[in-house]
């Protein structure tokens, strides 16, 4: 006899709930509770029905939120009491999916390959021994193989792959842990790799593809690699000339490459790990993580030439642990296998993600092709981070693979806004109620490919979720081309300025909806007085849509525009014109050696303001002392001269340069003359360059601080929202937040997305949706 | 009769001054069976198709390396009126002319106007002349209008680019915007800059009837070769692949834009031409220019596509497609 049912309910579940190996927990949790029913996967998000004793139920709808699989994340649960079936199921079932407009429910990120998959990888007894596409409920590629929703095998890349009939009985079956894993794949059915040379020949070999990949990256030579999101460039990052020959083709220098080895043993070996950079290291994420140099470090010189810092990522797909678990057999006995795993791609183009355009674009750098034939289709490059000493937040430089498309919680819902972005290190961001969905990573937005790329992701983030945008706003520089996109849109379109949105966006992430001022210490965005603005103190009132603008850098000329943005020796220059000093007195600028003409030129400029803007850029600042120090005259990527001067700090020194503030008319002024003069004075001296730099960023640090504090005194407000890319500098973090908190303010920092400018495309959103918010509470005119 | 230094109010006053001025300054250097008539409009005869252009010249410094107001008054005009495929005829001419300017300065201005007309081949047929008080005017402003006779039947139009059609330049970029740039702050470079101005309607005219197809012709003049392309996509509807590399910059304007931080390719020109001509007249068309002093760097620059239509594409010497964007005003860092 059955027992008698004495209740039903019913549970409407939101969340990162496809593809996570969530309607097999429920299974498994409703035969647990002995109740019937089903689970299904609906345009309202999955829609559970049970029916059993009363207690199973309760027990059951506490599991449920309890338990939940690791990759799993609940939104929201919705749940109604059903008069029970007269005549109840006799058990429980898993219905199949019903599509339908307005889906709730979330595509995963990509997850790195679980300890399970791992295990029956490098198992010879397992059917899918060494194969690099192995993958379960757990993990495997999500986001970058799926082209629309619902989450399932046929709106992924893996359709065109029919299961055979033991990996169809795993997908079937709800106790398997590969039940409903879209891209569940064996030897027999599913993709395959193969390799050939730069020239187009197939790589005869009678060995498996990637023992013989890892046979060429032994000998030095470059592969492209056929990843996850796109190709990676490889090489032995242990090889000076192989290091060099791939920095020299791919036109890449001084930036530091990304390195990957088999394990955290071997990360050990090269790098500084702590117990929270390990979590990172092999988490299910599995960012690339800046970690510090060992000193005794066997990695090539030239990896992070400027910083004793170096990127540092483990596998994170099955190929990458075969490659690597090859190379390490291959290499003598001591020496670590490590290979540089940089983006496929020409400097400022978009990773390359098909293999034909793989081989067109990439044929001038790599002696050989690592193919699949899993096509990617969607690009994620690789996300970095860096997690910050004394708190263990991470501090993220890039937010991509393994984060996207993973939200962003707001503090309230609203209605669909889309932010679209800068033109450097573009991201696109898109409201969804209370979540904001910011894209990957894209890239600089001056090449076709790359605005291409924009275009495709703006159109697929809108189409997987599934919304329609009330509201675009973007940058207040009429010629970026985010800005140009949002007026070609149909939609009501309105401007933020850059810095404005820079601090929206770390509110935003704090979920902080009350008045707070804003530190925006960045490079150049244009300000709403035509001039230059990046180092600003502003009073934001999101509750209002509104700012103002309290105080800023001492402006100074940015001579040559652009030219002054890469060649830092420009920015000493110009800091000097503002001191009075137009010719060295003492001590030869160092510049002088190799830009004697131009720097002729720039005084004429200077002193006749020809093509030279104001500014009052916090970056610009760096360039200058680092200009004046002459350890960066030209930049061969963002961020270089900044670098450089944090790095050669001496961290004996403990006494800052004086940085005070000035009142003018309504603004209040940093006098970062001042601090200038000091490193000037300095210079002239003859002081060693690590000294002056520790006194640089020791004093910037307490002028800023006093500076703050002074102004949320006088404008009542104690929180403080920092952001812009000055902050990725972590020696500034370090010395300011405590100095901030010492003056009683509550600090919010970025801690989900990068401080520079990827962060821009959720302010703009944030402010859009406080802005048509806004409208909705006051009556119109 | 000899005239005071410099120019008096009275010489726009339209009395015996102003009199004196026409028939001993205007009428002497611009000498023409149809001005010396001095009726209050020139009778022309003229039949077919006309090209009417006009423009008005506010260049300071007036002189500069390479020409002055009164020769860049000529060419400007007379080329926009031959990138129709036009040859230009006649020229009206007037000018605004502050009180107190030298009067040798107007009569370098004016002679040099006349000896770049003549050179061109047209006649300056009408004209007008005002003085205004003291800081009315910048020194002299000069506006000249130029009517010529369409000389094809198919003229080049902004919107003829056809897929495929190869586009070709004259000669280098940048040279008149930088020099006028550098002589108006008194800048001064290692290498000397000087301007382009130069009539190239002799040449133009050459290249519509010996190269028979000539889809479109355009002067890269505000704006610069950039901006200048970019009207030129959007009225066709097409995209331009620019090779960087193939774009002629004479290296002291390359280094002089280097140093200003300006890029060469929204900087004015007054004596170059952008060609767009079917890929099968390609050899023809720059064996036509080159031929001539004004296009003996002619060389081509790009291809007209069926992508991107309406967008200028730079293919950048390492593989990268930059686009080449009109801007909305000046050079501002996009950079961060
Ligand atoms: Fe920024
Ligand atoms: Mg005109
Ligand atoms: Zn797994
Ligand atoms: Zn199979």
């Amino acid at each position: 006899m059955q027992p008698t049912p004495c209740s039903r309910q019913r549970f409407v579940v939101n969340g990162r709930v496809q593809g996570v190996g969530f309607r097999p927990f429920v299974y498994r949790l409703a035969l647990d509770h002995a109740l019937s029913g089903f689970v299904q996967n609906t345009s309202e998000g999955v829609v559970i029905e049970v029916q059993g004793l009363e207690d199973g139920i309760g027990r059951f709808a506490v599991d449920l939120e309890k338990q939940l699989p690791p990759l799993a994340q609940l939104t929201s649960i919705q749940t109604e009491t059903l008069s029970p079936h007269d005549t109840p199921e006799t058990s429980f079932h898993i219905l199949s999916s019903s599509g339908g407009e307005g889906h709730e429910v979330l595509i995963s990120p990509d997850v790195a390959t679980c300890p399970e998959c791992l295990a029956e990888l490098r198992d010879p007894s397992d059917p899918r021994y060494q194969y690099p596409f192995i993958n379960c409920t757990n993990c495997g590629p999500r986001y970058t193989i799926t082209r629309s929703i619902p989450y399932d095998r046929v709106s992924t890349s893996m359709a065109c792959f029919p299961l055979c009939s033991r990996c169809r009985a795993e997908y079937e079956d709800p106790l398997d842990r590969r039940f409903h894993a879209q891209p569940n794949a064996c030897p027999h059915c599913g993709p395959r790799v193969w390799m050939i040379s730069a020239t187009g020949h197939a790589v005869s070999d009678d060995g498996p593809v990637l023992a013989e990949a890892a046979r060429w990256l032994a000998r030095g030579k470059i592969l492209a690699i056929k990843g996850l999101g796109g190709f990676h460039l490889a090489c032995l990052a242990t090889s000076e000339t192989a290091v060099a020959r791939l920095r020299q083709r791919k036109h890449r220098f001084g930036k530091p490459l990304a390195v990957m080895v088999p394990d955290l043993a071997s990360a050990h070996r090269i790098v500084r790990i702590n117990g929270a950079e390990a979590t990172w290291l092999s988490g299910i994420v599995r960012p690339i993580v800046v970690c510090e140099k060992k000193a005794s470090t066997l990695l090539a010189g030239d990896i992070a030439p400027d910083t004793d810092s170096a990127g540092v990522m483990l596998p994170y797909t099955p190929l990458h642990h075969v490659l690597l678990d090859e190379l390490r057999g291959l290499l003598p006995q001591g020496s670590v296998p490590a290979l540089v795993m940089t983006s496929g791609n020409l400097s400022s183009e978009p990773i390359a993600l098909g293999n034909r355009e793989a081989r067109h674009r990439l044929h001038s750098i790599a002696d050989g092709f690592v193919f699949h034939n899993r096509d990617i289709l969607i690009r994620c490059d690789d996300s970095v981070v860096r997690i910050h000493p004394d708190t263990a937040n991470p501090v993220w430089y890039r937010r991509a693979r393994g984060m996207t498309p993973s939200p962003v919680f707001l503090p309230r819902s609203g209605p669909c806004v889309l932010g679209t972005g800068p033109a450097l290190k573009a991201t696109l961001c898109l409201t969804k109620s209370d979540q904001a969905f910011v894209s990957q990573h894209i890239g600089d937005l001056e090449n076709l490919e790359t605005y291409g790329f924009y275009k495709e992701i703006a159109e697929h983030l809108q189409h997987i979720l599934q919304v329609e945008p009330q509201l675009v706003v973007h940058d207040l520089h009429p010629d970026y081309l985010s800005s140009g996109f949002a007026n070609e849109r149909p939609e009501e379109v309105v401007a933020v300025q850059h810095h404005v949105a820079h601090i929206y966006s770390v509110l935003a992430e704090n979920q902080c909806t009350e008045p707070a001022l804003g530190l925006a210490l960045d490079g150049t965005g244009l300000g709403d007085d035509g001039t230059l603005w990046g180092g600003e103190a502003l009073h934001v009132r999101p509750e209002a849509a509104s700012y103002a603008r309290l105080g800023h850098f001492m402006p100074v000329g940015l001579p040559g525009g652009e030219a002054a943005i890469l060649e830092p020796w420009r920015m000493a220059r110009s800091y000097l014109a503002s001191l009075g000093a137009s010719s060295p007195s003492g001590r030869r600028w160092p510049w002088l050696d190799n830009f004697a003409p131009a720097d002729g030129v720039l005084g004429q400029m200077l002193v006749k303001g020809v093509n030279v803007p104001q500014t009052t850029s916090c970056g610009r600042l760096f360039d200058a002392v680092a200009g004046l120090l002459g350890i960066a005259e030209r930049i061969a990527y963002e961020g270089q001269a900044a670098i450089r001067l944090e790095a050669c700090q001496d961290l004996r020194v403990d006494t800052g340069y004086p940085c005070s503030w000035i009142d003018k008319e309504d603004r209040c002024v940093l006098n970062t003359l001042e601090l200038f003069a000091a490193v000037h004075r300095d210079w002239q001296a003859g002081e060693p360059v690590g000294r002056i730099s520790r006194r640089f960023h020791l004093g910037l640090s307490q002028g800023l601080a006093d500076w703050v504090a002074a102004l949320a005194d006088r404008s009542g407000v104690r929180i403080v929202g920092l952001s812009g890319g000055v902050f990725q500098n972590i020696t500034l973090q370090r010395l300011l937040v405590p100095l901030l908190e010492r003056h009683g303010l509550t600090v919010l920092v970025h801690t989900e997305l990068p401080p520079n400018d990827a962060c821009i495309a959720l302010g703009q959103a944030y402010y859009g949706q406080n802005l048509l918010r806004c409208r909705d509470v006051l009556p119109q005119p | 009769m000899s005239f005071p230094d410099t120019v008096l109010l009275d010489y726009g006053s339209g009395g015996k001054a102003s009199q004196r001025l026409i028939s001993e300054l205007f009428l002497k250097h611009f000498d023409n069976a149809t001005l010396n008539r001095l009726d209050d409009a020139a009778m022309l005869d003229l039949s077919g198709p006309l090209a009417v252009s006009t423009d008005s010249f506010t260049v300071d410094p007036l002189f500069f390396p390479g020409g002055d107001i009164g020769s860049l008054a000529i060419h400007g005009t007379v080329n926009d009126v031959a990138m129709l495929g036009a040859r230009p005829m006649y020229l009206s001419c007037a000018m605004i002319v502050e009180e107190g300017l030298p009067f040798s300065t107007l009569e370098a201005v004016v002679r040099s106007m006349a000896e770049a007309s003549r050179h061109a081949g047209a006649q300056i047929v009408t004209g007008d002349t005002k003085v205004v008080p003291k800081g009315a005017v910048d020194k002299l402003f000069i506006n000249t209008t130029g009517l010529g006779l369409v000389q094809t039947a198919s003229p080049p139009q902004g919107d003829r680019a056809r897929p495929g059609d190869a586009i070709l330049l004259t000669g280098t970029m940048g040279d008149h915007g930088l020099t006028i740039l550098s002589q108006r702050q008194g800048l001064e470079f290692e290498t000397p800059v000087q301007s382009d101005s130069a009539a190239l309607n002799h040449m133009l005219l050459d290249l519509v009837e010996s190269v028979g197809e000539v889809h479109v012709l355009r002067d890269p003049t505000r704006g610069g070769l950039a901006t200048t392309l970019n009207e030129i996509a959007l009225q066709s509807n097409l995209g331009f692949v620019i090779e960087e590399k193939a774009v002629p910059v004479s290296d002291a304007v390359r280094s002089g834009c280097s140093f200003l931080g300006l890029d060469p390719l929204y900087l004015a020109n007054e004596g170059k031409a952008i060609c767009i001509v079917p890929e099968d007249r390609l050899d023809a068309a720059l064996a036509c220019l080159r031929s001539h002093d004004e296009g003996r760097q002619a060389c081509r620059v790009g291809t007209v596509t069926e992508d991107h239509p309406g967008k200028v594409v730079l293919q950048t010497p390492i593989g990268g497609k930059r686009l080449l964007d009109m801007l909305e005003g000046e050079q501002l860092p996009r950079i961060c």
